[in-house]
């Protein structure tokens, strides 16, 4: 048997063979991964080497325009890049971002949910306050404190190199609540199962059983919120980095190459925002639906015959 | 012309990889007044033609063949027929009475909705009914108890409840699905006379599906045996009780513990017709040889002295009065002597749960002192010694489809314990004594490398039972270790228990709330009631000259299939 016929019996691969929604996004979500991850070998310039760009070709229009290009497909900014080259090299900043604050918050999220919810007891109010009260701050405004703070403790010349790295943390601080919650919530379905009376019994330690037998059966909805997290994140990544708190114009992001645009967009030069926004809206809606797809899939109360 | 008449249904699901056939060629007939036990284990399709009658089945479940007759009016396939016959020509009653009534409305708005949905009557006169037949359901004090929501009754009353809406409308056709599963032994006997008095003054057909023959015996006419959805076997019940036919009915009727005596073994009966005389003792062999012989003496293993424990749901702020909590046990004592097997019998909320919990240190008791051996459990500070028991205390649980980790292979699930106690095991060890704690439970070792999800509910049983040797326990707690399993498959379960623990002399601390299952597996019993003990005796003297009148009331009420024979 094949790899195809194996996933295709399995439940879950049967769901995503057969719902059209599931396979387009993946496709999407997976040629911007590939295109992003391979942005040397993808992207027709880099942008970013100074020896591409000429300000001779500042704001040329898009290929289909009266005054386009043939060299540039989507046109070019004001600094004579190319749009589409920009917009692979700034996706990757955008999905480095979103990947690595969802596993920063899952990490924190998880440990801490899966812990009071066995733990329970004092500690378990403790933790679960503290997730309400991070739920009450809007995390654009956690993320505008956490980058404020680090403006001040790390040098302006190290700001830049550090900028991302802050941005993670920001966006992860703010997003672990929803782990925490969906995480105590399962572990409590779970402890209460007679496999974890039995292990008691054994003997084995408390976090043994909590990372060893609880922890891969609450892992389902933990992968579903972690998925429409990411789409979240990329979002907030990008709402940072237009407001001027994200990553550092030498390497724009999504977010960067909105801002730019958006200085241009009544001067007529409305290609220079729009696509980097088509681009994000097309990467969240994907991520967003495939998020979706799982959920449906993976409860087996709403599974359909 | 037979008042129910069902002719040759074919009853299929299909699903994406294959087409399951729930029923075939199931024929009988029920006249008014009779009761049709319709038995048989679990999976052999007997759910599955009572909702084909209503025209129920879940999808992608249909009727592919066969005809239904009720009075002449074939109901197959015909909802718009069957949807004014349901709940007026019949009723049905299911098994759990927790869920089958809507926790947000009252007795009263349940009952007359339904008797105004089939019967043109006014508020009023609806009212005045649904009390009445509440009354006739052995409800006291209906006037007032109408007004009362489904969770002020209790699980007998609502299952009362139940009938009276199923009755409601004068339906002349009953089928209880599985009506006393969910009931305490005392509950099911009312409930059962019910039924059979309401049979006999409303001169109703009824159909009882159910797995239990002691239910069979106490209160069919006439019985069907089911195996895969093909009826094998049917009559009257007395000649199949006594002189079964068919290989099923004989497998069926043999694995009931009788409730009037004590046998060695449980004979079982292969799919070919032959006894089945299994010895597991050269299995093991292996196991003895690696624990050491182990000699019983009459040492005391467990001593549980005074123990209380309330559940108290007092909130940080608030601490309940300790008259007013309820306690799940009050004082409670008892010894086990080493090679035993003492059993623990009550109904539902007698404690027995909460005495495993405690000795195995899942909970924590209020007050009291457990000593293993010369050694106390708990210390000062109510903290579990677990190095005085260190795994020598293991426990087989009640569902076995919660049991095991459903991530965990077989293999892990086993090596998971011996790794814990023996970490200087080598690769090589680990394996061999693997395999021998899987063939002493009777499972091929191909299945160690398979999911728990793979197994059906008695190899699960199984497989628990491996990993609880696997710590070289000396004593077993077993809580409910059959009551989800059929009947068959508990013989097979009791016998290989018994085995066991004849061969690796082991101490067993039996739960259950079946008194024939006690009786065949148990030394010594302890009968509790609401968190105290009514007696301790030796088993047979328990059953013969039943000293207290609780452990009487228990025994009267038994259902004996032996009545009839």
């Amino acid at each position: 048997m094949n790899i195809y016929q194996r996933l295709y019996n399995t439940d879950i691969g049967y769901s995503f063979f057969n719902s059209k929604v599931a396979i387009f996004s993946f496709l999407l979500f997976l040629l911007i991964v590939f295109s992003s991850l391979f942005a040397e070998f993808v992207s027709p310039y880099d942008p970013f080497n100074p020896l591409n760009v000429s300000l001779m070709d500042a704001f040329i229009p898009p290929v289909w325009t009266e005054e386009g290009d043939v060299r540039f497909i989507l046109g070019t900014d004001q600094q004579g890049r190319d749009m589409l080259s920009t917009i692979i090299y700034g996706s990757r900043i955008s999905l480095i971002v979103g990947f690595a604050s969802i596993a920063f918050a899952m990490i924190v999220g998880l440990f801490l949910g899966i812990t009071a919810g066995y733990i329970g007891g004092k500690y378990e109010v403790i933790v679960m306050r503290l997730t309400d009260v991070q739920l009450t701050i809007p995390s654009i405004l956690m993320a505008l404190l956490v980058d404020g703070i680090a403006r001040a403790i790390i040098s302006k010349s190290m700001h830049d190199e550090m900028a991302i790295y802050v941005l993670i943390f920001a966006i992860g601080i703010s997003e672990w609540p929803q782990f925490a919650r969906v995480t105590r919530a399962s572990t409590l379905v779970e402890k209460n199962k007679e496999y974890v009376a039995a292990s008691k019994i054994i003997g084995l330690s408390s976090i043994y059983i909590m990372f060893k037998h609880i922890l891969p059966n609450i892992l389902r909805p933990v992968l579903v919120i972690a998925t429409i997290g990411l789409a979240l994140a990329i979002i907030a990544e990008s709402t940072l980095s237009f407001l001027g708190v994200g990553v550092p114009p030498t390497t724009p992001s999504l977010g960067t190459l909105i801002r730019f645009g958006n200085n241009f967009l009544f001067s007529g030069e409305w290609w220079i925002t729009f696509f980097p926004a088509i681009f994000l809206i097309i990467l969240a809606l994907s991520i967003n639906l495939l998020g979706d797809w799982m959920r449906d899939a993976l409860n087996p109360k709403l599974k359909k015959r | 012309m037979s008042f129910l008449k069902i002719k040759n249904l074919d009853i299929s699901y299909k699903t994406r990889k294959e087409t399951i056939i729930a029923s075939q060629n199931v024929s009988f007939t029920l006249e008014k007044g009779e009761i049709l036990g319709v038995v048989g284990e679990s999976g052999s399709g007997k759910s599955t033609i009572a909702n084909a009658i209503i025209n129920q089945i879940d999808p992608p479940g249909e009727i592919t063949q066969g005809s239904i007759q009720l009075d002449d009016a074939e109901l197959c396939n015909n909802e718009k027929l069957i949807q004014t016959y349901r709940g007026k020509k019949i009723g049905f009653i299911f098994q759990d009475p927790q869920t089958s009534l809507n926790p947000l409305f009252t007795i009263k708005q349940q009952l007359v909705e339904t008797i105004q949905a089939h019967l043109k009557l006014n508020d009023n006169d609806a009212t005045q009914r649904a009390i009445q037949l509440l009354k006739e359901v052995g409800i006291h004090d209906a006037e007032k108890r109408i007004n009362d929501y489904p969770h002020q009754f209790s699980g007998g009353m609502r299952q009362r409840v139940v009938i009276a809406l199923s009755i409601s409308c004068e339906p002349d056709l009953l089928i209880a699905d599985e009506p006393t599963t969910a009931l305490d032994v005392s509950i099911q006997a009312q409930i059962l006379q019910l039924i059979k008095d309401l049979t006999i003054k409303r001169n109703l057909a009824v159909i009882i599906i159910t797995h239990d023959m002691g239910v069979i015996a106490e209160i069919t006419n006439k019985v069907a045996i089911m195996r895969f959805g093909i009826i094998v076997e049917q009559g009257l019940t007395n000649n199949i009780l006594t002189n079964p036919q068919s290989l099923e009915g004989k497998s069926l009727i043999i694995s009931v513990p009788p409730t009037n005596k004590k046998i060695n073994r449980f004979t079982l009966i292969s799919p070919e017709g032959k006894e089945i005389t299994l010895n597991s003792a050269n299995l093991t062999k292996n196991i003895i040889k690696t624990w050491g012989v182990r000699e019983t003496s009459n040492k005391k293993i467990l001593d549980f002295e005074n123990v209380s424990k309330t559940f108290d749901d007092g909130s940080l702020l608030k601490k309940i009065d300790s008259k007013e909590a309820v306690k799940a046990l009050n004082e409670v004592s008892f010894d086990v002597y080493e090679g035993e097997t003492l059993g623990l019998v009550g109904e539902s909320g007698s404690g027995k749960s909460t005495i495993a919990k405690i000795i195995t240190g899942l909970i924590k008791p209020s007050s009291g002192k457990i000593s293993y051996y010369n050694d106390e459990l708990f210390n000062d500070r109510k903290i579990y010694q677990s190095q005085y028991s260190r795994g020598q205390i293991q426990m087989i649980f009640q569902d076995p489809y919660s049991s095991l980790n459903p991530r965990f292979k077989v293999r892990d699930i086993i090596a998971e314990p011996l790794k814990f106690y023996q970490k200087d095991l080598s690769q090589q060890e680990l394996q061999s004594h693997i395999h021998d704690l899987i063939d002493i439970a009777g499972m091929s070792r191909q299945s160690l490398d398979r999911y728990p999800h793979e197994f059906s509910g008695g190899q699960r049983q199984r497989i628990s039972i491996s990993r609880a040797l696997a710590t070289r326990p000396r004593l077993l707690i077993c809580d409910e270790p059959t009551s989800a399993l059929d009947v068959s498959i508990q013989a097979q379960i009791l016998n290989l228990l018994k085995d066991i623990q004849d061969e690796l002399n082991l101490t067993m601390l039996f739960i259950s709330h079946d008194l024939p299952v006690i009786r065949q597996m148990c030394n010594r019993t302890v009968v509790l009631k609401d968190g105290n003990v009514c007696e301790i005796n030796d088993t047979e003297s328990l059953f013969n000259q039943p000293q207290h009148s609780y452990t009487k009331h228990l025994i009267n009420l038994m259902p004996k299939i032996e009545s009839l024979v």
